[in-house]
């Protein structure tokens, strides 16, 4: 067996054993599944306490129009908004106070909500709601014209702009920005949360090397070369089981919830779910949503996913044998962990600037920023990952592709030479100048 | 036979020149030794030997050839900044090193076992290094470097850290070593130690060599004509110097300093004249005495 995958073995079997790894492993998938579900949880939890709205209509005209629901109950009093003020000002009793100064059809804005509280945006739509359709039908019922509601409704409209790309062959697919968008952003992120975790990792361990003195015994055998890359593999090899694990058990985890939820789950509550969520979108037909879920499948099947999976790859290994030897030249020029920081900042600077040209990328993926962005080796990996799901021609992806292997490639280079001088000085404080002697020498 | 050359090996580091043009040979199947106060460029020479830094100009020969970073493969070094890895198990620690080094799994297991049994320590295969005190570390640290079988050995300060029953231990070793067909080089500071294992010595002081040769010449050379002489009678001045007298158990002990132009006989047949020689010895200076005054005076 070879030196160098002698050295991978150590680097990832030592790292794969170790307790934390395990546990961020299995813990992570386990925290973001139940993190989703708590939110998706509260969602559906609603507060079944009734709430009291006071009501001043100086109008006398909304009597019938605000009624109760399960949640509100509406009560009218004559009284000033002061009066009602100090009368509360003990314990609350209502949630909220709906002042009504005149007609809303001659001034829209009569309406004021009073609450010692925020009010509620449920609330707050919910009146406004009532309120719209009521004043609206008042207008329309005010023009005089027969059937008139009927033609209005019938006018109403829901236009969805589709979005269909040409693939090269002419082919159509249809496309949706929100979830290029958003597969866009995650891919980066992830990539950037690779290059962060794993690079420093890479400069940890080589601190650790040189600090414990064992560089020396090593460097008998080995080249520092050999040393180097063995530790940037193994950690990468390490980087990737996480993140396949991380994928496996997310997926795992929730086809087994959804598979034990739809069991338990009868039809009853199903159309309990039903009708909360046509509550909170009171416009939208249940035909409507199906049709947003059937959107978002084609949607998905219009995004070349292999393609996304397979450039992926290439830009998450890429960006990560960029930077590890930039962090690995550091760890070996430093004499403690602590020193690290000085020199960390350089290198950690373009990748936090990538990850904010690729958020700005987003908005206007073919733009000069996206295009420079993701041509350049230090925030290409992040950049393209966003305006990848936009459809890049195929010739910028292969140039970004060509200029981040050679530029890793120097990096690694330029890396061996200072990585060489630099894991067997003691005592001194390095300087830049010094680490640019290092690589001429 | 000579094994390793060293010829007029110059090295300069930014500010200051660490090697000034050293010179040695170290003959085949012999223990040398490397010595100097700190600093004055021994572990820089061990680092252009083991080729992990290359010289400016000289050169470094491994019979007779250039040395190559193949021909290091076949070296044991054992370095004086010396790490383990914490986290890692001893026995697994050692197997990987030795593996490094060239070395298949069955072989290196089969080898450690040995040493492992030799030095008694089998029981440590499964701790931690963070668990054992330096001078254990050091331990497991000199079987690493044996283990693949070298024909040469290079040491930086092998004894540094260890208890005087290890060190005893370890110079056993390198004799037995050097028996069985090794050439050994070692850096110290530990003098008695050279007295004991060296037939020759370097030692090196501002970067330059400044005393070289066998040892038992070299303190031949530093002799300063006394002599430690057992009598039953007391002696009386003859031709010589007498520094300190004691009476010990009815033995009279007598430090003396010979004039320059006595031999040894001569001052013998003049001593023997007076009463009978119970013993006679030639104060030689200890390497410490010639260390101390090689580099003060440089």
């Amino acid at each position: 067996m070879s030196k160098i995958s002698l050295i991978i073995q150590r680097e990832y079997s030592t790292r794969v054993m170790k307790k934390s790894f395990i546990l961020l492993t299995f813990l992570t998938p386990i925290l973001m599944v139940g993190m989703i579900s708590l939110i998706v949880y509260l969602g559906t939890i609603k507060d079944d306490k009734i709430k009291n709205i006071v009501v001043v209509d100086k109008s006398g005209l909304y009597k019938d129009v605000l009624k109760n629901n399960e949640s509100y109950n509406f009560q009218f009093k004559d009284a000033t908004v002061e009066e009602i003020k100090s009368q509360n000002s003990e314990k609350s009793e209502f949630a909220a106070l709906l002042y009504i100064s005149k007609d809303l059809s001659v001034d829209s804005t009569a309406a004021v909500m009073y609450s010692d509280k925020q009010v509620n945006l449920e609330l707050k739509s919910y009146v406004s709601g009532l309120l719209n359709t009521y004043i609206e039908e008042q207008k329309l019922a005010s023009y005089n014209i027969p059937n008139l509601k009927e033609m209005v409704e019938k006018s109403n409209t829901n236009i969805d702009v589709k979005t269909i790309k040409w693939g090269e062959d002419g082919k159509e697919k249809e496309g949706s920005a929100e979830l290029a968008l958003m597969i866009g952003m995650l891919t980066a992120f992830i990539i950037y949360m690779f290059i962060v975790i794993y690079g420093a990792q890479v400069m940890s361990g080589v601190v650790q090397e040189k600090t414990n003195r064992i560089v020396e015994v090593m460097i008998s055998s080995v080249k520092p070369f050999e040393l180097m890359m063995g530790k940037i593999i193994g950690i990468a090899l390490v980087g990737l089981t996480q993140f396949l694990m991380w994928v496996l058990l997310t997926a795992g985890i929730l086809f087994g919830l959804s598979t034990a939820f739809a069991k338990d789950m009868d039809m009853e509550k199903i159309q309990k779910v039903q009708e909360m969520s046509q509550m909170g979108m009171q416009n939208m037909p249940t035909d409507a949503m199906n049709g947003k879920v059937q959107e978002f499948m084609t949607a998905v099947n219009g995004l070349d996913l292999v393609q996304i999976v397979v450039l992926f790859i290439i830009y998450f290994l890429g960006g990560y044998l960029l930077y590890a030897s930039l962090f690995a030249a550091i760890g070996s020029a430093v004499d403690n962990e602590t020193d690290t920081q000085q020199f960390s900042m350089p290198i950690m600077l373009p990748i936090i600037f990538a990850i904010y040209a690729g958020i700005f990328s987003a908005e206007n993926p073919d733009g000069p920023l996206a295009f420079w962005c993701s041509m350049i080796p230090f925030t290409s990996p992040i950049v393209m990952m966003v305006r990848l799901p936009f459809d890049v021609p195929f010739w910028q992806i292969a140039l970004s592709i060509s200029i981040l292997v050679l530029s890793f490639i120097g990096t690694t280079w330029m890396a061996g030479k200072i990585y060489r001088t630099g894991i067997l000085m003691y005592g001194k404080k390095t300087t830049w100048k010094e680490m640019w002697k290092w690589l001429r020498y | 036979m000579t094994l390793l050359e060293v010829e007029n090996v110059v090295k300069q580091f930014a500010g200051h020149r660490a090697l000034d043009g050293v010179s040695l040979t170290v003959p085949e199947n012999t223990v040398y030794g490397l010595l100097g106060p700190n600093g004055a460029g021994k572990t820089t020479l061990i680092r252009i030997i083991n080729c992990i830094t290359a010289p400016d100009s000289g050169e470094v020969r491994l019979n007779g050839k250039k040395m190559t970073a193949e021909d290091v493969r076949h070296i044991g070094y054992l370095p004086e900044e010396r790490g383990l890895y914490k986290k890692m198990k001893i026995g697994e620690q050692a197997l990987y090193l030795a593996r490094l080094r060239g070395m298949s799994k069955a072989d290196a297991l089969k080898s450690l076992k040995y040493w492992f049994e030799k030095f008694e320590i089998q029981t440590w295969w499964d701790k931690k290094v963070e668990e054992l005190s330096k001078g254990m570390a050091q331990k497991v640290q000199f079987i690493t470097t044996i283990l693949h079988d070298p024909k040469l050995l290079i040491f930086d300060e092998p004894f540094s850290g260890f208890d005087p029953v290890n060190a005893d231990l370890l110079k056993r070793e390198i004799l037995e070593l050097r028996d069985k067909g090794a050439t050994i080089i070692f850096s110290t500071h530990n003098m008695a130690t050279v007295e004991d294992l060296c037939e020759n010595i370097s030692l090196v002081d501002n970067a330059k060599i400044v005393l070289q040769g066998n040892v038992s010449e070299i303190r031949a050379s530093h002799a300063t004509n006394t002599y430690l002489i057992k009598t039953k009678k007391m002696l009386e001045v003859n031709g010589f110097e007498l520094l300190d007298s004691q009476f010990k158990n009815g033995i009279y002990e007598s430090k003396l300093k010979k004039s320059i132009e006595d031999s040894n006989n001569s001052l013998i047949e003049k001593l023997i004249k007076q009463t009978e020689i119970i013993s006679f010895d030639e104060i030689l200076p200890s390497m410490n005495d010639i260390f101390i005054k090689t580099v003060s005076r440089a």
